[in-house]
């Protein structure tokens, strides 16, 4: 169903090869495929349309670079484009001069405001501020609770109506009691929950205001998650006009939903996006980078985080070592191991799939916890060989297997099959080792 | 306000046709009059129809005007509402009477809305004068089994929890001898919100689902995915990846009280042919509404479509 955008382009451009400069004809072709791309991404229509003949504007005429194709050319505009609409990368909640800082949650139901409110206190008392938690929403079932339990593991304390001493029914009160709170107890940082609501509600958006009247609040973030549609328009539109937003958090964005709102929401409050929320767990929250995001709205993977990854736990010796290696087609399952070990530092084999253009999709059926099993086993029969037999593994004999099965809970049907994939890959690299003069990410 | 100049601004648009001479502008030359249809596509689009079945809809249209009819808008919109309603009746299904306890199992993505939706039909039941009993499925997120304890009491439903990190499938193991044994007449299982991209979370649905039938052979009778109607297209990810693991029976679409029409349901009805059985219009226990294949298509045609301002 959704067709990432490349491959599309790839189809759109076949039988453009002209070089030279980008035709009316050409880009015509081109944004087509990008509307389509981005409205299946849940860009609002009306962005996309803005955002369409922005580009068309930008690129009519253009040269095309020697290096690259004519479809290429124009994804490079519109990247680039897209990452200008994107805003600025992210700074994080903006500190107050005077302490504290008060961080408003607001935004539809289950967008996920509780569970960031617990991620940004952990990140911040991590950063060595003094947090405090405000349960606001007096409204869905148990959502009091909730904000408790997130509190006590992170060990951040959290203000409810009981603890301030107001009525049940008057959140306005309870942030205004708390925020006095923290000022007597010297707090840097309080980070308010509200109960989520529809943007239409009158009665509830007054309550915001009453709210905000309160406590003057530094931050008044939106929280939306990733998999938001068209209404993400009116909803931003509503909470910016009421509220005065100064800033968006893009929830659940570890699936595959493109999170073409952000997008939208974005370019009707002019509002930055600080961060996503990248899973269930409280440490599951990174700084919001706009190039990514472009990337992903446009079905192009994350491609700049895995490199970043790739990179960050992945020392230049280790990558020159293993580039050598697989040149001379000499791969050991020393080499082998030495990347699994790798990849766990990089998250786990979900995660970078994750980031893998097209790889969410094209491997729906894949199973990472099995993945991950198979890992283990791998790792486990690995290092059950002595240091000869992993640089050497034509010694191994069905003797030496039996023993190696032994060593590390496995049958030797599983050393069988790890030495067949060991040499098909070995075979393959040899392949590629033919023409691996510039290397992958350089 | 927003009803009125809605129906002024399709007034217009005939007149307009009208005046210019409809016969003139269709016959045989659909692209000369692109202004309606591009509303229209405008329109579908609002909704979250996604752009494929935007386009298909929109091509089968000129087609139809193609071959020499003469369209206004109104029955422009007459056909399309046809048309939808068509591929939402795909869905409908019978089914013949269940012995008590019937088990319904409830999934969908982090905050779609399950947990509140077990309320309103726990409620619904308890207005019919049966027996209903909860399982608190959700072992993970913070406070879960609270909420539905608290949707227990409100709706005179008994609750079966574990502790905080059960095992799911095992509490619904001994929710479903729990029903039996009480002679229930229906059982409600809540589970935790999951991306249909976490295979591991898929998994352990589907160890769920058959624990479930060992306890009581047949069950779950029905599974229903809670689908958020302020979600777009991603919707149509999240179908077939639940449905792909353990069959989705039925669909319930909520927060409809919101600005969003929901519109990607309809690929999906289409894609799965399953029916959408309530829709969800507001947080309290009454606010779930039968699913009315007519209302739906007209609130879809009538969306929004006042373009936002761009800063
Ligand atoms: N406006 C509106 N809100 C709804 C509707 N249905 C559910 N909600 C709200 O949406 C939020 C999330 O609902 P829950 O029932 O907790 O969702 P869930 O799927 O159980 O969430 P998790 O268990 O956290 O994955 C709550 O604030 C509900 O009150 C609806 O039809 N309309
Ligand atoms: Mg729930």
């Amino acid at each position: 169903m959704f067709e990432v955008l490349t491959k599309k382009l790839e189809s759109v451009f076949k039988t453009l090869t002209g070089r030279g400069v980008l035709s009316e004809a050409h880009l015509t072709e081109a944004l087509k495929g990008i509307r389509i791309a981005l409205l299946e991404a849940d860009v609002h229509f009306s962005v996309v349309k803005s955002f369409i003949e922005a580009v068309r504007a930008k690129a009519i005429g253009k040269e095309v670079s020697e290096s690259l194709s004519p479809g290429q050319q124009v994804i490079k505009i519109v990247q680039a484009e897209l990452s200008v609409m994107m805003g600025a990368e992210s700074k994080g909640i903006t500190l107050a001069q005077i302490p504290p800082t008060v961080v408003l949650l607001v935004g539809l139901q289950g967008s996920g405001k509780t569970t960031t409110a617990g991620k940004l206190a952990r990140l911040y008392k991590i950063k060595g501020k003094r947090v405090m938690l405000v349960a606001a929403d007096l409204k869905r079932p148990a959502a009091v609770a909730q904000l408790q339990t997130l509190g006590r593991a992170i060990d951040v304390p959290v203000m409810t109506n009981d603890t301030v001493g107001v009525d049940a029914g008057d959140a306005v009160a309870v942030v205004k009691q708390a925020a006095a709170q923290a000022i007597r107890e010297d707090r840097d940082l309080v980070i308010v929950d509200t109960a989520g609501r529809v943007h239409v509600d009158d009665a509830l958006m007054e309550e915001l205001s009453r709210m905000k009247s309160a406590v003057s609040p530094h931050e008044i973030l939106l929280v939306a998650d990733a998999m938001t549609g068209q209404t993400a328009v009116s909803v931003a539109t509503v909470f910016h006009q009421r509220m005065g937003l100064t800033g968006i958090v893009l929830t659940k964005t570890e699936g595959d939903a493109r999170g073409g709102a952000v997008l939208s929401m974005r370019a009707v409050t002019g509002a930055p996006i600080k961060f996503i929320g990248t899973g269930e767990k409280p440490d599951a929250i990174e700084p919001f980078y706009p190039d990514r995001m472009a990337s992903r709205i446009l079905g192009m993977g994350d491609i700049l985080s895995l490199i970043e990854l790739a990179e960050q736990n992945y020392s230049k010796e280790q990558q020159k070592k293993t580039v050598q290696s697989v040149r001379s087609g000499q791969l050991t399952l020393e080499d082998f191991s030495l990347q699994i070990k790798q990849m766990k530092k990089m998250g786990g084999i979900e995660k970078i799939l994750a980031m893998i253009p097209g790889a969410p999709k094209m491997l729906p059926a894949m199973d990472s916890a099995s993945v991950e099993r198979e890992i283990k086993r791998t790792e486990a029969i690995i290092s059950s060989m002595t240091p000869h037999e992993r640089r050497n593994p034509a010694v191994l004999n069905g003797k030496r297997r039996q023993r190696i099965a032994k060593g590390s809970g496995t049958s030797v049907q599983d050393i069988n099959r790890l030495i067949k994939q060991f040499d098909d890959a070995k075979k393959m690299m040899k392949r590629f080792s033919g023409f691996g003069r510039t290397p992958l990410f350089s | 306000m927003g009803l009125f100049s809605k129906l002024g601004e399709g007034f217009a648009a005939t007149q307009r046709v009208l005046t210019e001479g409809i016969e003139t502008l269709f016959r045989g030359r659909p692209t000369l009059h692109p202004e309606t249809l591009n509303q229209l596509e405008t329109l579908l689009l609002s909704a979250d129809l996604g752009p494929e079945a935007v386009e298909r809809l929109i091509s089968q249209l000129k087609e139809t005007i193609t071959r020499g009819k003469s369209v206004d808008i109104y029955s422009l919109k007459k056909v399309i509402k046809s048309h939808i309603i068509t591929l939402l009746d795909r869905g409908k299904t019978t089914r013949g009477t269940i012995e008590p306890p019937e088990v319904t199992l409830f999934m969908g993505i982090n905050g779609s809305g399950k947990t509140t939706t077990i309320g309103k039909l726990a409620e619904q039941q308890h207005q019919k004068g049966k027996k209903t009993i909860l399982a608190a499925a959700d072992t993970f997120r913070a406070a879960a089994a609270e909420q539905l304890v608290l949707w227990g009491e409100r709706t005179h439903s008994h609750v079966v929890r574990g502790h905080e990190g059960a095992d799911p499938a095992s509490i619904a193991f001994d929710a479903a001898c729990a029903a039996r044994a009480r002679l229930a007449d229906c059982l409600f299982i809540d589970t935790a919100g999951r991306l249909q991209t976490k295979q591991n979370l898929m998994e352990e649905l589907k160890k769920i689902t058959r624990v479930v039938g060992k306890a009581i052979p047949g069950a779950p009778h029905e599974k229903i995915l809670i689908l958020d109607a302020t979600g777009g297209l991603n919707a149509i990810s999240q179908a077939r990846h639940f449905h792909e693991s353990v069959g989705v029976t039925g669909l319930i679409l909520t927060k409809l009280d919101s600005t969003a029409r929901g519109g990607s349901i309809i690929p999906i009805v289409e894609a799965l042919s399953v029916p959408v059985l309530y829709v969800g219009v507001g947080e309290a226990a009454a606010d779930l509404l039968p699913f009315d294949p007519n209302a739906f298509a007209d609130a879809l045609l009538d969306a929004q479509t006042d373009p936002p301002r761009i800063t």
